[in-house]
């Protein structure tokens, strides 16, 4: 396999896309929000319990390609315990990390680097954390990758528009 | 051949020499490139499929030979581009085999047809209450413009529902088709599925109730015959760029009574024949359709693009792939996990599939690094994978210079990407 590929699907986002963690609804949820990319298809509901202003649990399910379910998965680790404004910055570290490579310490999400090199690809690991955003804020409405590129102005990698048939 | 249920004499020649796919794809000069260090293996041809030298060399003499402006001027590049664009127009004429190169507009494309048939005839027809038919298969490209009409008029869009295998279900078509239906447009060939529509039933279907047809040929063109008068469609559409021509160049296809009572598309300059601020008067057919400087060079590539694949025969270029396409899928099916979505019974070279496990963009991604070029996502066809109840499929589209050994190639990148995620 190619380094670059192997960089892509690095063993521990391939473990996480297999058997992804928190993957189950949570009865106890404050907020939830559905996370859509229209070009693939793939889907991610993120359920959120807030204990005051520090997450108690999270979980997620949907279907997605692996590095979708990898991410939300990952995602769900780190955020048990954090506060609202540590998730907020968790997500800003990771997103830069995953659109361009460049952020401070990450831990374990720092698997997602490789990601972009394939810039089609920034987006599958960014859903679930626009999704989880929605969810912190109690917004009701579904998030769509396209949607929230165009109105929060934030676009993942490259924004492309679906292609020809 | 004006009541022959189909199509399948075109794709299911006896008599045709094989090609000689070595020095076809001598022709090609991309496909000798590498990427990520592997030989291309380009099975991406329905979402647009690569050109010859010829096209190629058409559009560079054009520009280093006798580039100017058409329609215009007494000079002799003008004159030269001019013969060279309307040859163009007589080529597309004869590949059609349409009756008159008054029949022959082009446009950007395929969709730009569409639209273009959908604003001025659409336009002109459709009202409050009336109902324009499509069919489950269909591109995005014609669903849209037929939403939009529809939007604006009052009118309703209504879909011929597809069976399991991909295909349209006649019955329903027949009972769709209502007094109130004032056109049907409808997929050639299917771009998701590969599905090959029995078009020349279906027109004769809808044309026994007085209503029109535009077929989108945008899939079939590249791979199957057509005879537009055989099939007695009203609006046949086709894009240059999936025809091994330039992109930004496509082919609508008008019956000259229906063009002459559609209004203009758009306005400008080449459409006209006189214009003051009281009133223009309007260009003869089909400069009507063709406001401004048109795409000159695409019109020549276009043209050389119609040379190339009539000079190898659509018939045996429809042999060589349905030859690939019958091994392709009996090599897919020993995947296990893979299910092939879109098996109707006549079919054109795609292979739409699912698989256990891994999700079309991860198959997509290993197969990008084996050289391997899919599409994987919905096509532009959501209605098609909600039918099937996937999100999304990888689509492996075979043209003339594939090869077996690329199938080969494919089917080892999908045993990778098994291998890594199932």
């Amino acid at each position: 396999m190619s380094s670059e590929l192997r960089e892509l699907y690095q063993e521990v986002i391939l473990d996480h896309s297999k058997r992804p963690r928190n993957f189950r609804e949570l009865p106890a949820a404050t907020g939830r929000a559905e996370g859509y990319n229209p070009l693939c298809g793939d889907r991610a509901t993120v359920y959120v319990e807030l204990e005051g202003d520090r997450v108690k649990d999270v979980s997620f399910k949907g279907a997605g390609c692996s590095i979708s379910t990898a991410s939300a998965s990952m995602m769900t680790e780190a955020l048990k315990g954090k506060t609202r404004a540590e998730a907020d910055a968790l997500f800003d570290r990771f997103h830069r990390r995953a659109a361009e490579n460049v952020a401070p310490e990450l831990g374990k999400l720092a698997a997602f680097s490789g990601v972009c090199e394939f810039p089609v690809r920034v987006k599958c690991a960014s859903l679930p954390w626009h999704t989880l955003r929605s969810a912190l804020e109690g917004e009701a409405a579904r998030v769509s990758t396209e949607e929230t590129e165009a109105s929060r102005g934030d676009a993942d990698g490259k924004t492309r528009p679906e292609g020809s048939s | 051949m004006s009541t022959s249920p189909d199509v399948r004499r075109e794709t299911r020649p006896s008599s045709a020499v094989a090609i000689d796919v070595a020095a076809v794809r001598r022709d090609f000069p991309i496909l000798s490139r590498q990427v990520h260090g592997r030989p291309l293996v380009y099975l991406d041809n329905a979402a647009s499929s690569q050109k010859p030298r010829s096209v190629i060399e058409a559009e560079r003499s054009l520009y280093e030979g006798y580039y100017a402006n058409v329609h215009r001027g007494v000079h002799s590049l003008s004159m030269e581009s001019t013969d060279a664009y309307e040859a163009g127009r007589v080529k597309a004429q004869a590949f059609l085999n349409a009756a008159s190169t008054r029949e022959i507009i082009f446009t950007r494309g395929t969709t730009e047809a569409i639209n273009l048939v959908a604003a001025t005839f659409g336009r002109s027809r459709v009202g409050a209450g009336d109902e324009v038919l499509v069919s489950g298969l269909e591109h995005h490209s014609n669903i849209v413009p037929w939403q939009m009409l529809c939007e604006e008029k009052g009118a309703r869009l209504r879909s011929v529902p597809i069976n399991d295998d991909g295909e349209v279900i006649l019955e329903e078509l027949e009972r769709l088709l209502t007094p109130r239906t004032r056109i049907l447009g409808m997929a050639h060939v299917s771009n998701a599925l590969g599905t090959i529509n029995p078009v020349a039933q279906i027109v004769e279907m809808a044309h026994a109730r007085g209503v029109p047809v535009l077929l989108d040929g945008a899939q079939a063109a590249p791979h199957v015959a057509v005879d537009v008068q055989a099939m007695g469609c009203d609006f046949y559409a086709f894009s240059g760029h999936k025809i091994y021509g330039p992109s930004g160049i496509g082919v609508l296809y008008g019956k000259a009574s229906l063009l002459e009572e559609m209004p203009p598309y758009q306005g400008g300059g080449d459409m006209i024949l006189s214009v003051s601020f009281e009133k223009t008067t309007y260009n003869e057919l089909p400069y009507k359709f063709e406001a401004g400087t048109p795409n000159i060079a695409g019109v020549v590539g276009l043209g050389a693009a119609l040379d190339w694949v009539t000079g190898i025969g659509l018939d045996r270029i429809a042999a060589h792939e349905h030859a690939l396409l019958e091994y392709g899928t009996a090599r897919l099916l020993e995947i296990p996990g893979l299910r092939i979505i879109g098996t109707a019974r006549e079919k054109a070279a795609v292979l739409s599939f699912v698989m256990d496990g891994v999700h079309p963009h991860d198959m997509g991604t290993v197969l990008d690094y084996e050289g391997v070029a899919v599409r994987t996502g919905h096509h532009c066809a959501q209605p098609v994978m909600e039918r099937f109840g996937v999100p999304a499929t990888t689509r492996a589209s075979l043209a003339v210079y594939n090869t077996k050994q690329e199938i080969d190639v494919l089917v080892a990148g999908i045993e990778k990407a098994r291998e890594m995620f199932a």
